[in-house]
Formats: structure tokens, C-alpha cells, sequence
């Protein structure tokens, strides 16, 4: 918490976007946040992502459930539309608000409490629906907002502030969703923009659930000695098995890219993801390999990090249920509502 | 992860260097003076004009005449003019402090303390003089100032015209330096060196300006000389109520600042129509842009592009003058590449004023003394002692480099008397304290600073001013009538406090990105070290302006990349320092210590401060 609000005074030469905007017509009222919170620099990099990608602010919708991590929308995007849900029901309402309007671009941010413990059930079944939004799970190990608790993705063998070590094995959201097919997973840490910026410009672009599992550092009880989830552990256990960049649609691939090594993926918008495997990685299209390498990574100590899995091409949500890719908002009222001869009709068909 | 491999890059900075925390202060460093501004401007927002009045004086010397005639160049300085348009009104906040402070601000002016038996001989009574009694009577020293004129101050006084500078300012401020013990012999003009030396002073200080006016020699110059006036001698002749008139039609010749002191003197002694003609365009105007502004306020007329060819007589009586219609052909970096005449054309006037420039004189110093002079006359003075070639006698002010304006004259004079105490104490002159830095934590709670650190937007206030009709009556109406406290109260606000420094300890640092990310005008960085060419194209900003350091820190703990800074734009707004969780980034009040003659001399006359 600080008394005052970020200022609006700004660097009188700050790069502008395509659509004039420049990166603090992107930010949203001051933090609240611990000093140092790990979320802090994640909604840091969203906010980057969204000035890099252009998006109207008002063609942003936020979405989240309960936490400190839950909290973050309110810092980012004040143009924009957005809505504070119950604890770990994001994905319920986030699917209600797409099925109404598919033309907006849904960021999620969740916590590893909201998704993985409380929400678990509502988080899968948003991936099994493929449902077309950004999902950041801001993940600290920890329940931060009530005091430090071990969340579902504590690490056996975790320390807690206090002492006590964690009993229970962890839900890795990245294996859990590899497994799960579903087609776009990435992880990255809330000290590496260079890496997260460029997977969140990724995951905008990408039609279907884009998943980033996010280590984010909870500063005030997770980041002490014993604990895996703080800036030294993981700053020495990440390690990044593929790397993407992000390729605007326009834009030419570099030649260094098209040699060999690299794989450009090319995206429903025109736009491009080029992954490039760090030594010995697999390829990340493979739904198998991917998962094979990820679970030997992971029991060897290492926190794999980069774009891990990549599906294009398989139908969303709406696809999948055939409904209208326009906003209900936007359609005949006669269309939305048919009557009731028509619901009578419908009726019939299940008699 | 982002690489980290050290490699080739900067060192640290090294912060102990004061110059390097001094620099982030961006007027106090172009001051010439080093006055703390923004220490005063935060006594001034407390109310407590007699500190800020005192805190003043203890650099400028002058904080009521400077806080009206200064040069300022602390102002295009002013970090604020490069986060927005307007600098701070440093200069008139200076007479917020003169006009307030009361008058018992005298009981805390240095003492003179029992003279010390050495005698000094200070020639002339302008600002620089005036300096070095202001240093060295506190001392002990027995001080008598030789002044050529009736009344001290020198152009101070004879030049800068009384609707600018009230009288009553000059009288003040000098009477509170020759209220210490001065001998000041007025209406003595210096005519020998060699006598003045043959008196036996232990030192000699020349602080007799450049009085010399410039002149045009064109044709017709010398065909009606009395309507055709040298600048500087007309405005002296005006103070002293010599001359209370002049024509209807006025050229002033030249456009720097004594072009637009005589412009608006012209209006005042019953001119109607008054020209100031510039040889060349706008940008290229040596008077400083308020100047400009304050005479364009009175409708004088400023006529670019026309070069003097010939003065026009008829009957041996003034008609005009004849000009060349000039153009110019400027590049891309703003300097004149070619220029013709393409014309000429005739301006009448009745009085023509010459105010294209001041030079040197120094026809009483026999040149036979081991005083050197160089080819154009001007004696060889060392830039850092002010001691001439001949030990002992000293030059400073406008005397000792051309001319300058009084600050300039007041370091000057700050920096010669060190000097002088030295060689009347048998010392080394150029063994001279360092400048020296303190640096204080301004932390006073989780997130409350010892000054004003919120960022507020207010614009620069309008300096308001007497109206057109009332300032014309009488030559001495004060024009600025100075901010009222509700303008003062806001433009103190719009202070950046740039004395408040972030300190950054490497070692603490989690890199956790929090005060990168806070930060509004984007200063910050973490990074692989480099080279400054590399590292400036890889900051979060662009960070162009080469004027203004990158800090580098030490390696940090957990990646060993660096934390740099790029000083240009910082508002010191304290949320780095607010949202550190480990408090790697302090803000810490830097107070200079920029030494004067009491600071090198022995105790008990310790060196004076003023808290902030
Ligand atoms: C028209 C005009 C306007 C100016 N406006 C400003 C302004 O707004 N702000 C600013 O900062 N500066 C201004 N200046 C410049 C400023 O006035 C000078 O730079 C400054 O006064 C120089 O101080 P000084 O002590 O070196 O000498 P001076 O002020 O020139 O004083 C020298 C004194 O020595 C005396 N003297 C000379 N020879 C002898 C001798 N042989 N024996 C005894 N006495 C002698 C002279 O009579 C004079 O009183 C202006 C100058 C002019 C001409
Ligand atoms: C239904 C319900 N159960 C419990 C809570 C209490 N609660 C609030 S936040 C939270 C955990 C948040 O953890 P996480 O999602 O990891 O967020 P973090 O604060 O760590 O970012 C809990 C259990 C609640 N608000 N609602
Ligand atoms: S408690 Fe932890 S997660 Fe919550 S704001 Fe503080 S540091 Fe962040
Ligand atoms: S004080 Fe810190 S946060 Fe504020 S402008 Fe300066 S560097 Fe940025
Ligand atoms: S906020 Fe503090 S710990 Fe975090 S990066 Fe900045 S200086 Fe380092
Ligand atoms: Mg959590």
C-alpha cells in the first residue's frame, strides 16, 4: 500500500501503438499489493502485452475469482470491462460472458488457490470446453490473501514461514493440462519479462484456452529459506525447455529463425509463434513428448518454463456448440428471443 | 531466465563522488552559486521564509536582488521543464523569501569577528566586491572598498533600472555586508595600481566590472552624437537622473539584455515609438526569453533580420538609420550556413541606442607590475584561485572573465576570498577543501517522507504585474509586484525536491521488478551490464539526453545483471523507494557542501548551517 497513486506525469517520449495508446493508457488504479508481490510485475506484463497487441482497452473483459491474485484486474486496464467472482468460479461466469459476447478478448487471472484448490472442478472444465481466453494463474504456492496457508500447488517437502512442511504432492496446472489436451500451455516467472511478455502477446493471439502458469512470489509468506516458490529457488530451478516469440502478423520472420532449429506455428490471425527448443527438448506440438519430458523435468528438480504445449486448429467453445460468433447484444431481438412457439418447438424435439 | 553473464560494462557508480548526487540536482548545479534551491523552496512551502531567506544568502549573497534580476540559468535547468513544459519559478520564489523574511534575520548573519591585523583593498563596490567583504569580514579582515561612483552596487545600481530593482533592495542587502565593519570610500576612483599597491594592503581584490561600451563605427556615427547614445553609459546617466528625456522614434541597436533594459528606459522617459533591431532571426537573440517577454508586453517592437549599414543626418540633426535586409540559410543542427542582403531599408528615429555589447578596461594598471595581460587586454587571471600573475592581487566579476552577470560575480567572489584568506594566512591557494556531500534518510514511516513527494500537476503561476498605464508614470515603478502566498503556496508545490536522492543498496535487491514498474516517468532497469552506448538503447525508456548520468549498481545477488537508472527524468516521486520490499532503493536528503573562506578557517569559526 502506498499513500499516493502513480502519478500521471510520463515520459514525455513513450512509444505510442498502433492505436495511439501509449503503455499507460493500459495501467489501472495503484496496487494494494504487499511491496514486491510477485503479481505486481505480472499485471506489469499484461499490461505490456495488451499495448504491444493493441487492444482497445474497451475490448478487454477481466475476469477473476477470489486472492490476492484475484485482485489484480483492478491494476490494470481501468478502460476496460472486467468482474471480481466467487472464490474459484471464474471459469463459470468467464464461459457465461463469452457464450454472450465471443468478440471480446477474456483475460482470466487466477491464483493457485482459486484454480487448483477451491476451483479445480469449474478451471478443467474451462479447458475441456476449449473456451477462447487468456487464463494467468498467478501461482505463489500459498493462499497469500488469508495469511501464507500451503495452497495445491505447495511442493512436498515446502517449508511454510512458520516451518511446518507440506505433506501432500502438488497439482502441476502444466502437466494437468498437457494431459488434458488442452492447447496452449505455457509457464514462465513473474521476474522474467523478456520471457512472460511475449508468451501473454502469444496467448492473446491464440484462439482456444491459452493456459500461463505463472511463479509469482508471494514476498510476505512465501519467500523465505525452504520455500520453492521464492524468487532465489526459482530464479535457480527455472529453466526454460522451449522458447516462443511472439511474431506480429505482419511482420517477416527473421532468417535466423527459417534455418532450421526454430518452428514457426502460425495462428488463426495471421500472426505467428516461433518455438525454438532449448538442448534436448521435444517437440512441443506432441502431445506425448511433451508430456514425457515435462514429468522427468519436473522429477528432477527443474521448474520447466517457455511455451510447453501447442495445439492449433481445434474448435472452441463456440464451434463446438454451433452458436452464433456475434454478440447477443448485437442481434435482432426476435432472433435472440424467438417465442414462445419456437421454445415449444425445441421443447418438442426431446419428448 | 535472462542471461546474466557479467562481461564488459560500466562499474558502479560511484555515489561518494558528491559531484555525481550534485548533478541530479539540476539547478543547484547550474547555479554558479550552488544555492539549494530546492532546500529553500521546501522552507519556503513550511513558512519559514527567514531560514529560506538565510539558506539563500549564504550562496547568492543577494537573495532580494537576485530574486528579481538574476540570470537564472537554474530555471532551463529545471528537471520539471523536461517532464513538462514550464520550469519552477526558482528566481521569483527567491523574493518570495526576501519579501517575507523578517527582519531578524539580520541577528543571524555571520559576526565580525576581532580583526586578525591583515588589511584587503577591494576595488570597486559591485556584486563581486561586495562578495568578498560579505566573506571575509567575518574573518577578521580589515576591509575597505574604493567605489569611483557616489553609491555602491555597480551596475547592480548604475545599470539595472529601478522598475526592475528597487533601490531600497540594493541599499538593503549592501548595507547588511557593509554593516559588518566595511570601509567603503565612495566617489574614489582608482587611478594607479602602482600606488594602490604602495599602500600596503595584504591583498587586493579587483572587482571593477567591464564598463566599456561597445560602439558602431558607421558612417554618420559621429554626425549628431548627441542623439546617438552608448547603452550602458545612458542607462548609468539615466539612474543618476542625468539625462530625463529622450525622442518620440527610438532604435536600440543590438538584442540582449541591455538592448531591452534600454528599450523599456526609453518608454519610460517619453518615447512612443521604440524598434529593437535584431541582425538576425529569433532563435539566435542573445537576451533571455523572459526579458523579451516583458519588453514585448510594453509593445516595444523587435525588428529581426536588419543589419546597421549607416547612420542618416540631415542638417546635422539625427533622421534615422539605414539597415540591410538580411537572409539567412540555416541547417539542420540551427546554425547559419549562408547569408545575404537582399535589400535595404530606412528606419527613422530621432534617438538611436547602441547596446551591442561591454568589454574590459583597465586603463589604471600600469602594465610594468608582473600583472599580465593577454592580446586583447584582459588580464591573465587562473580560473580556479582568481589570482592574477602578480601573487596577491586578485580580479573577479566581470573584471576577471568579461562580462557576466552578478551570480557569476558572486561565486567569483566566494572563490577569490578563500584565496585571499589563504595568501594572507601563508597558505598553498590551490590546497582548497573539496566539496563534500551528506546524505540522510528522508524515511519518517512505512510510506511518509520527510518532504512532499506526491507529483502535482499544477502549471507554472503567472508572475502578475502592474498595469501598462500605472508602470509609465514614473521611472521607478517596480513592474513585478511578486507571487501572492496562494501563488506561492502552488509553485513551491510544483518542486521536484531533486535533492532528495534514490540510493540504492545492490545487495538488498530480490529483483522483484516492483519499483521498475512503478516507476511513472520510467527510469529504471534491470539489466546485463554494458557499455553506455548499449546500455542507453536497452533501458525501459529512451533515454537520449546524454546531459544526464546512468547510475549503475553492482552486480545483484541473484542474477548478477545491474540496476540502472537514467537520472534525465526522475520525478522523485519515492514509489521505488515505497514499493521495495526489501527498502534496496532509500530516498536520502543530499545536502552539498560547497566550502567558502569560513570553512577554511580554523575553528571556532565553524562553517554555518542551515537545516531543511
Ligand atoms: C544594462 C545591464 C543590465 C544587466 N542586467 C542584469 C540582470 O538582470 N541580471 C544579472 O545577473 N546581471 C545583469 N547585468 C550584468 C551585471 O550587472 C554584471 O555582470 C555585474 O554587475 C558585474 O559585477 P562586478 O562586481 O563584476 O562589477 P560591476 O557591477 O560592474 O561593478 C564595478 C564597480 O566598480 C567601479 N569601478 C570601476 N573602476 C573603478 C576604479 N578604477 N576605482 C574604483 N571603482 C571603480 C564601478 O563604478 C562599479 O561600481 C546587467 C548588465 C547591464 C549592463
Ligand atoms: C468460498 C470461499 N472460501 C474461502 C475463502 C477464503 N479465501 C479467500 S482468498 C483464499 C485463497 C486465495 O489463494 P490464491 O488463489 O492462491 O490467491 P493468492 O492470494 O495466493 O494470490 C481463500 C481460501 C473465500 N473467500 N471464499
Ligand atoms: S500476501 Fe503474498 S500474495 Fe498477497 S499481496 Fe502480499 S505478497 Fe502478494
Ligand atoms: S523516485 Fe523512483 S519511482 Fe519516482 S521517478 Fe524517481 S526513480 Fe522513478
Ligand atoms: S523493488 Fe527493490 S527488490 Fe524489487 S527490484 Fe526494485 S530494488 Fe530490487
Ligand atoms: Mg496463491
Amino acid at each position: 500500500m502506498s499513500y499516493i497513486a502513480k502519478p500521471k506525469v510520463a515520459h514525455p517520449q513513450l512509444p505510442k501503438n498502433d492505436l495511439g495508446f501509449t503503455v499507460r493508457d493500459y495501467e489501472g488504479a495503484m496496487s494494494t499489493l504487499c511491496a514486491g508481490c510477485g503479481h505486481d510485475s505480472i499485471t506489469s506484463a499484461i499490461i505490456q502485452a495488451a499495448f504491444e497487441q493493441s487492444i482497445p482497452p474497451h475490448r478487454l473483459a477481466k475476469m477473476s475469482g477470489i486472492g490476492c491474485s484475484s485482485k489484480t484486474p483492478a491494476y490494470f486496464a481501468s478502460a476496460s470491462h472486467g468482474i471480481n467472482t466467487v472464490h474459484g468460479r471464474m471459469p463459470a461466469v468467464a464461459t457465461g460472458a463469452n457464450a454472450a459476447n465471443p468478440d471480446l478478448y477474456y483475460v482470466g487471472v487466477s491464483g493457485d488457490g482459486d484454480s487448483l484448490s477451491i476451483g479445480l472442478g469449474q478451471f478443467l472444465h474451462a479447458v475441456r470446453r476449449n473456451l477462447n481466453m487468456v487464463y494467468v494463474l498467478e501461482n505463489n504456492g500459498v493462499y497469500g490473501l488469508t495469511k501464507g496457508q500451503f495452497s495445491a500447488s505447495a511442493d512436498l517437502g515446502s517449508k511454510a514461514k512458520k516451518g511446518e512442511t507440506n505433506q501432500q504432492p502438488p497439482i502441476d496446472p502444466v502437466q494437468t493440462l498437457v494431459s488434458l489436451g488442452a492447447t496452449f500451455v505455457a509457464r514462465s516467472f513473474s521476474g522474467d519479462k523478456e520471457q512472460l511478455v511475449p508468451l501473454i502477446r502469444a496467448a492473446l493471439a491464440h484462439r482456444g484456452f491459452a493456459f500461463i502458469d505463472v511463479i509469482s512470489p508471494c514476498v510476505t509468506f512465501n519467500d523465505h529459506e525452504g520455500s520453492t516458490k521464492s524468487y532465489t529457488f526459482t530464479r535457480k530451478h527455472a529453466h526454460v525447455a522451449m522458447y516462443a516469440d511472439y511474431v506480429a502478423p505482419a511482420k517477416e520472420i527473421r532468417a535466423e529463425y527459417a534455418a532450421g532449429a526454430a518452428m514457426p506455428v502460425t495462428l488463426h490471425d495471421g500472426s505467428r509463434i516461433v518455438l525454438r527448443k532449448a538442448d534436448g527438448a521435444y517437440d512441443p506440438t506432441d502431445q506425448a513428448a511433451a508430456f514425457s519430458y515435462l514429468t522427468k523435468a519436473t522429477a528432477a528438480g527443474e521448474i520447466p518454463t517457455g511455451l510447453l504445449y501447442l495445439k492449433t486448429g481445434r474448435p472452441d467453445m463456440h464451434e463446438l456448440a454451433n452458436t452464433p460468433d456475434v454478440p447477443l447484444a448485437t442481434m435482432a431481438w426476435e432472433k435472440v428471443c424467438p417465442g414462445s412457439a419456437t421454445l415449444g418447438k425445441i421443447q418438442d424435439r426431446f419428448r | 531466465m535472462t542471461s546474466s553473464s557479467p562481461g564488459v560494462g560500466l562499474p558502479p557508480t560511484d555515489i561518494r563522488n558528491p559531484d555525481y548526487f550534485h548533478k541530479v540536482v539540476d539547478c543547484q548545479w547550474a547555479c554558479p552559486a550552488h544555492t539549494d534551491v530546492p532546500g529553500y523552496i521546501r522552507l519556503i512551502a513550511q513558512g519559514r521564509y527567514t531560514d529560506a531567506y538565510l539558506l539563500n544568502r549564504k550562496s547568492n549573497v543577494f537573495p532580494g536582488i537576485l530574486g528579481r534580476v538574476c540570470d537564472r540559468p537554474c530555471e532551463p535547468a529545471c528537471r520539471r521543464g523536461r517532464v513538462e513544459e514550464k520550469p519552477v519559478a526558482i528566481c521569483r520564489l527567491k523574493r518570495v523569501a526576501a519579501d517575507h523574511a523578517d527582519e531578524s534575520y539580520r541577528d543571524q548573519l555571520p559576526k565580525p569577528a576581532t580583526k586578525n591585523g591583515k588589511r584587503v583593498a577591494l576595488v570597486g563596490a559591485g556584486p563581486a566586491s561586495l562578495t568578498v567583504a560579505n566573506d571575509l569580514l567575518p574573518l577578521g579582515y580589515d576591509v575597505t572598498i574604493f567605489e569611483a561612483l557616489d553609491v555602491p552596487g555597480g551596475l547592480m545600481r548604475s545599470n539595472i533600472p529601478s522598475f526592475r530593482l528597487p533601490a531600497e533592495v540594493l541599499d538593503r542587502e549592501i548595507g547588511d555586508i557593509v554593516g559588518m565593519g566595511a570601509h567603503l570610500r565612495l566617489g574614489h576612483r582608482i587611478e594607479s595600481m602602482k600606488a594602490l599597491l604602495g599602500e600596503g594592503y595584504d591583498a587586493i581584490f579587483v572587482g571593477t566590472g567591464a564598463p566599456k561600451g561597445k560602439e558602431l563605427k558607421l558612417a554618420g556615427r559621429d554626425d549628431d552624437p548627441a542623439h546617438v547614445h552608448i547603452g550602458i553609459a545612458w542607462l548609468e546617466s539615466v539612474a543618476f537622473g542625468h539625462i530625463e528625456k529622450i525622442g518620440e522614434k527610438v532604435l536600440i541597436i543590438g538584442v540582449g539584455n541591455t538592448a531591452m533594459d534600454c528599450c523599456r528606459t526609453s518608454l519610460r522617459l517619453g518615447a512612443k515609438d521604440v524598434k529593437v533591431m535584431a541582425r538576425k532571426p529569433r532563435q539566435f537573440f542573445k537576451a533571455s526569453p523572459w526579458e523579451l517577454e516583458d519588453a514585448e508586453e510594453e509593445r516595444v517592437e523587435i525588428v529581426i533580420n536588419r543589419a546597421p549599414r549607416a547612420f542618416v543626418t540631415e542638417g546635422g540633426r539625427l533622421k534615422g538609420m539605414l539597415f540591410d535586409v538580411m537572409e539567412y540559410e540555416v541547417d539542420a543542427r540551427g546554425r547559419i550556413t549562408a547569408e545575404r542582403v537582399t535589400g535595404e531599408q530606412f528606419y527613422p528615429a530621432d534617438d538611436v541606442i547602441l547596446a551591442i555589447g561591454q568589454e574590459n578596461a583597465f586603463p589604471w594598471i600600469e602594465r610594468d607590475l608582473g600583472l599580465e595581460f593577454d592580446k586583447w587586454e584582459v588580464p591573465v587571471v587562473d580560473p580556479a584561485t582568481f589570482q592574477s600573475t602578480r601573487p596577491g592581487v586578485f580580479f573577479g566579476g566581470d573584471a576577471a572573465f568579461g562580462p557576466k552577470n552578478i551570480i557569476w560575480s558572486v561565486e567569483h567572489g566566494h572563490q577569490a576570498a578563500i584565496s585571499i584568506h589563504r595568501h594572507c594566512q601563508g597558505e598553498d591557494l590551490r590546497d582548497r577543501l573539496p566539496d563534500g556531500q551528506n546524505l540522510q534518510t528522508s524515511k519518517m514511516g512505512m510510506h511518509e517522507w520527510a518532504y512532499s513527494n506526491n507529483y502535482d500537476p499544477a502549471e507554472r503561476r503567472l508572475m502578475p504585474h502592474v498595469s501598462l498605464k500605472e508602470r509609465f508614470q514614473k521611472l521607478d515603478v517596480e513592474v513585478e509586484l511578486g507571487f501572492t502566498a496562494e501563488q506561492a503556496a502552488a509553485e513551491v508545490e510544483r518542486c521536484l525536491n531533486c535533492d532528495v536522492q534514490t540510493v540504492f543498496a545492490a545487495k538488498l535487491c530480490i529483483e522483484c521488478d516492483a519499483c521498475i514498474d512503478i516507476c511513472p516517468v520510467d527510469c529504471l532497469t534491470i539489466t546485463r551490464n554494458g557499455t553506455e552506448d548499449d546500455l542507453r538503447t536497452r533501458l525501459t525508456a529512451p533515454a537520449d539526453n546524454r546531459t544526464q548520468a546512468l547510475f549503475v549498481s553492482e552486480a545483484l545477488p541473484q542474477t548478477g545483471r545491474v540496476m540502472v537508472k537514467d537520472e534525465d527524468l526522475c520525478v522523485h516521486c519515492g514509489l521505488c523507494a515505497e514499493r521495495c520490499p526489501t527498502a534496496a532503493w532509500d530516498m536520502q536528503k543530499f545536502t552539498l557542501h560547497h566550502p567558502h573562506a569560513i570553512d577554511h578557517a580554523p575553528a571556532p569559526a565553524a562553517p554555518r548551517r542551515f537545516g531543511t
